[in-house]
């Protein structure tokens, strides 16, 4: 059985095709990183796993069946848009809050949820992060909860949107390290979005290549290759490996990272790069 | 002072009020929305003015407006988050429009000041009732939904993929929250309702960072805060709701001092 499988899938926002005739299997223990431009559809396609962005044309399925919302086999962490929560709630409620959430009653954990918390605070090494008010833990500490948050339920399917945004190199590596621990430990699949290759190297399978609609699938050497990435930028693009990393280059920029920058606020128009012809995240 | 009837009924309806007013405000300042606790006081304004206009008791004008204005809001939802022209205008229009329907009835000044500022010692034991009933409905329905809305004020976007209505919650939760402020109107005015619904919601979640602990201690704080100050407001002949406003604002910066607020 395969963990996803879209046929033709096409999906739309906001009127226009984020996706168009896509077609992909990912099999259950993969570990996939999704790449691509701001708005190429990372998110959306996530999204369109969970059930929550309807396929305009073709099939999704997920775990073997078709697409649904609130499948409790998929734990998600969504991309997080600010640097850091100033709740003052501990860390152990904050997780707890989502043990049987779409429950009706009272919010305090029974026995079972309790061990549950304790149990996915564990497996991220938070337990003692979960004694402190969120809004005194930094953004990579929170980053742990909620990946915490995501393993509740015991999910067969982890979708992790964009987690090392707003990390630093030290905590980018600590989160990729625990991801592909629990992979091991745990046998789920999954799909991790980046805006950059590199920290994911060490940890992922095959990478999904999102641009322009169109998505390409497969090992790092198969799809980080000019002509692959020249299609779905739209644009010449050389690949230049460098001590064991690589670097998707435009014109004589950095593709990726001039994206991370551009998500940081910067407008600069770069000619030559590809930011020009970036619209939103979507 | 307790042998007093109007002494009882202010120290019953503080205590009802204290705590719904509590419990829903932590809640409302978990989910960032205490503009729009403040926001529904305003709207109530009107719907309490309009209700003395044509001949009915102000809190039921209160009640019909402020749930009606709490379920539009909670509808419109991410929509109306970032208007903030237009909730000012509708506020400045709400209190406009009760200040007109004041001007028709005679006993301006007293019903002005009473809707605006509160006047606790001036309620009856069918208030009292009214004020019982009402929290009853808002605290149950809120005890419910309580789980589900804590999951959709925490983690929305996983909430709605594990397939809780945020919009639902929304609008559910605005109904309590208007439920809430026109109870709390009855104690201390549209113009203070900060002081019972926020004030000791925020001193409770910097004491402690449990869920359990906050609400309890929102629910005490307000509670405390209500009966002290009416308490005060007997003997010193000061308006309650000044004395309730100032503890309110007092035990809050107490909290705030780097030594107290710690939340360990």
């Amino acid at each position: 059985m395969n963990a996803i499988e879209f046929r033709d899938v096409a999906l739309g926002l906001g009127g226009r095709d984020v996706l168009a005739d896509v077609s992909l299997e990912i099999a259950t223990g993969e570990f996939v990183g999704v790449l691509g431009a701001n708005g190429a559809g990372k998110t959306t396609l996530m999204r369109a796993v969970l059930g929550l962005v309807p396929a305009s044309r073709g099939t999704i399925r997920v775990l073997g069946r078709p697409a649904a919302r609130g499948n409790p086999a998929i734990g998600y962490m969504p991309q997080v848009r600010s640097s850091g929560s100033d709740l003052r709630l501990s860390g152990w409620g904050f997780v707890a809050g989502v043990v049987d959430g779409h429950r009706l009653g009272l919010p305090f954990a029974s026995k079972g949820a309790h061990a549950e918390v304790d149990r996915v605070l564990d497996l991220v090494g938070a337990s003692d992060l979960a004694r402190r008010p969120l809004a005194e833990i930094s953004g990579g500490e929170q980053q742990r909860l909620l990946l915490a948050q995501a393993l509740i339920g015991r999910p067969q399917l982890l979708l992790l949107d964009e987690p090392l945004v707003n990390l630093d190199p030290h905590y980018q590596g600590d989160l990729v390290g625990l991801t592909k621990s629990l992979r091991a430990k745990l046998g789920v699949t999954v799909l991790f979005s980046a805006h950059e290759l590199n920290p994911l190297l060490g940890a992922l399978d095959r990478v999904l290549y999102l641009g322009r609609g169109q998505a390409a699938l497969g090992t790092v050497d198969d799809v980080i290759t000019g002509p692959v990435l020249s299609r779905l930028y739209g644009a010449e693009i050389d690949v230049v490996r460098l001590k064991g990393r690589i670097f998707v280059m435009s014109g004589g920029h950095d593709v990726e990272r001039d994206t991370h920058r551009h998500d940081h606020g910067s407008r600069h128009q770069r000619t030559g790069s590809l930011l020009g012809a970036q619209h939103g995240d979507a | 002072m307790l042998e007093y009837d109007f002494m009882q009924n202010a120290f019953a309806a503080a205590a009802i009020v204290a705590i719904v007013s509590g419990l829903v405000g932590y809640f409302l300042v978990l989910r960032g929305q205490t503009f729009a606790g403040h926001a529904l006081a305003h709207v109530g304004f009107t719907g309490a003015t309009g209700a003395v206009l044509i001949g009915v008791t102000p809190i039921w004008g209160l009640v019909v407006l402020t749930v009606t204005a709490g379920v539009g809001m909670g509808a419109m939802g991410e929509r109306l988050a970032r208007r903030d022209v237009a909730i000012g205008i509708v506020l400045a229009l709400s209190l406009g429009l009760g200040l007109l329907f004041l001007h028709f009835v005679t006993a301006y000044a007293t019903q002005a000041t009473a809707l605006l500022f509160g006047n606790v010692l001036a309620v009856d034991v069918g208030t009292v009732w009214t004020l019982l009933w009402l929290g009853v409905v808002s605290t149950g329905t809120l005890a419910v939904i309580s789980r589900p809305l804590l999951f959709a004020s925490l983690q929305p976007e996983l909430a709605e993929a594990k397939g809780v209505s945020l919009r639902l919650y929304s609008v559910l939760f605005l109904a309590i929250v208007a439920l809430a402020v026109a109870e709390c109107v009855q104690i201390v005015g549209v113009l203070l309702v900060f002081a019972l619904m926020v004030g000791p919601a925020a001193a409770a979640q910097r004491l402690t960072i449990g869920i359990g602990s906050g609400l309890f201690l929102s629910a005490g704080l307000a509670l405390l805060e209500a009966w002290t100050g009416i308490a005060l407001a007997f003997y010193t002949d000061w308006p309650s709701s000044f004395w309730i406003t100032a503890l309110s604002a007092g035990i809050y910066l107490f909290t705030t001092l780097p030594t107290v607020g710690r939340a360990r």
